[in-house]
């Protein structure tokens, strides 16, 4: 029983530990995207390096984690459910990084006036996210819990979607060349794609709780 | 001889084996909770310290409705109440062993011309509507419970993962012995009044006649368990009762303890001396019991998921069943008796 416990014990410590990790991407996400709007090139880059090697790593950890449950056969009832919430939340971890990457490679040119609109849209996107991994870690220990976190989880989905619609109704009033517009439009939208990913998985902790309360 | 007349007994025993094993361990069986050896293995040797330890108090009452004092007057009301099973299960009713087994009883009555205790036929039969009802109101009270701490407590769901699996262990070996304590009369009861086993005396411990009986028809349920209850297990694992494993851990709780109720002299003597009411000692049926704890489930979560049909299913069985084993024991023990000319009544 004690051996149980333990390794009970060490596999929650690795899931917060997971979690952690797409907690602190979602802050990274949201610094870097702040020193690449005010050109600080040099940070913006060491947030970048920092995120993937967050990802990186949270891919082995969420590796382990998945075999710990089938190994042991642990939460049969619920564990694909909890599998699918690991691998989903894998991949907003997997977006953020990407978004960076895409800037780091296509340094898109985003004019002045909508500095503060991009850092308030991936502000947005990181609260989400952030909303998203407290979701997830209260459908561990207090399922009624949840619906508040979705809840402002997906408040900030939708602060984005009106975020990102203001920025490409800018782009495309603006006297710039087509291709610049198309440019930063997918840029606004890649943003804003983090904190759609951030509503699926809290759609899916949702029914997850659902069918633990059944 | 003996051992031939035994074989519909140990029949008996085998299929409560096969069949009502998953009642105790099926779900956690069938969501992989807990591996079938290990299910298996706890079953068995409770089953046969149930039947052997707590047996005695509901096989009493059997013999008080019919005492089959003839050996092959045993063979024939188990066998009548086998062959009754075979029957309904594969018409894929609702059968009880004890219903079973006490229509069995009656036909024996009727057929040698010895009276039936009707007070103890009417305590018998209003335990087949209790049981259920008990084992419903049970799973409520204990779900309410469970669903207040596991709200309270804020357990991780690894944790309670384990925490379950533990109970499910405990509360599985309290409900295989208080299914052996329980059945076991439907399975040997019939033999008790018949058999010639003598008492062993081991210093001040005495292996008794009856307990060698109960013995050999837990054994019989064990091999039933071993060889046949796995695929039973995963059925009701999977199809059957959809459960949460909390809830699922609840259900065999509220049978064991209805069960267990329904089997111990201790209890009852307990209950008595306290002035308190006490539940006659009758075998139940555990599946009705289940299907009594589902439902209670169901119903404190909105009636949501109930089957009602199944309830009807379960009256027509309450009704076919033991109707079934009283008219086939009848026909058996005229073939048995003018046919084969042995003797089935001792007068």
């Amino acid at each position: 029983m004690k051996i149980f416990i333990r390794r009970t014990k060490e596999l929650e410590a690795q899931i917060d530990d997971y979690l952690d990790k797409v907690d602190r991407g979602a802050m990274i996400f949201v610094q870097g995207l702040k020193f690449y709007v005010e050109d600080r090139q040099d940070e913006f880059e060491q947030r970048y390096h920092d995120l993937r090697v967050l990802e990186s790593s949270g891919d082995g950890l969420r590796r382990l984690i998945e075999n710990e449950l089938y190994a042991h056969t642990l939460i049969p009832e619920w564990r694909g459910d909890v599998l699918g919430l690991l691998e989903s939340t894998d991949r907003v971890l997997n977006r953020m990084s990407k978004t960076l990457l895409n800037f780091s490679i296509e340094k898109p040119n985003i004019p002045p006036e909508l500095h503060a609109l991009f850092t308030d849209l991936a502000a947005a996107s990181s609260s989400a996210v952030e909303n998203m991994v407290k979701a997830i870690r209260t459908y561990f220990r207090d399922l009624n819990a949840v619906r508040d976190f979705t809840n402002k989880a997906l408040f900030f989905e939708k602060e984005s979607d009106k975020i990102s619609e203001k920025v490409k109704r800018i782009i495309f009033q603006k006297n710039i060349d087509l291709s610049h517009k198309n440019h930063l439009r997918v840029f606004a939208h890649h943003i804003e794609l983090v904190a759609d990913e951030a509503e699926d998985v809290c759609d899916r902790v949702t029914i997850a709780v659902a069918k633990r309360h059944e | 001889m003996i051992w031939f007349f035994l074989l519909s007994g140990l029949f008996l025993g085998w299929s409560l084996g096969a069949n009502d094993a998953s009642n105790v361990f099926g779900t956690a069986v069938g969501t992989k909770m807990i591996r079938f050896k290990m299910a298996a293995a706890i079953a068995s040797i409770f089953v046969i310290l149930g039947a052997v330890i707590s047996g005695s108090g509901a096989t009493e009452t059997l013999e008080t409705l019919g005492s089959v004092n003839a050996l092959a007057g045993s063979f024939t009301v188990a066998l009548s109440a086998a062959l009754t099973i075979f029957w309904m299960t594969r018409a894929k009713l609702t059968v009880s062993t004890s219903q079973a087994i006490v229509g069995a009883i009656v036909g024996w009555n009727l057929f040698t011309g010895s009276p039936t205790n009707l007070d103890v036929l009417l305590e018998i039969v209003s335990t087949w509507v209790m049981s259920p009802v008990l084992s419903g109101i049970f799973a409520v009270i204990l779900f309410l419970i469970f669903r207040f701490f596991l709200n309270k407590t804020r357990i991780h769901v690894l944790e309670v993962d384990i925490l379950n699996r533990f109970l499910l262990i405990l509360v599985g070996a309290f409900g295989a012995y208080s299914l052996g304590a329980n059945n076991i009369a439907n399975v040997m009861g019939v033999f008790v009044p018949a058999a010639p086993f003598r008492d062993f005396v081991f210093g001040s411990f005495t292996f008794t006649g009856t307990q060698q009986l109960f013995l050999l028809g837990g054994v019989a349920i064990s091999v039933g368990i071993f060889t046949y209850s796995y695929q039973v297990m995963m059925t009701v694992g999977h199809d059957l009762f959809k459960l949460t494993p909390a809830s699922a851990l609840v259900v065999v709780l509220a049978q064991a303890l209805v069960l267990f109720l329904f089997a111990s002299q201790g209890l009852q003597h307990w209950l008595l001396a306290h002035g308190l009411p006490a539940l006659p000692l009758v075998p139940v049926s555990s599946s009705q019991a289940v299907v009594g704890a589902v439902i209670g489930i169901g119903l404190v979560k909105g009636a949501r998921g109930i089957h009602f049909s199944i309830l009807g299913k379960i009256s027509l069985g309450w009704v076919l069943t033991p109707v079934l084993a009283g008219l086939l024991t009848f026909i058996l023990l005229y073939i048995v008796k003018n046919v084969f000319e042995l003797q089935v009544v001792i007068h």
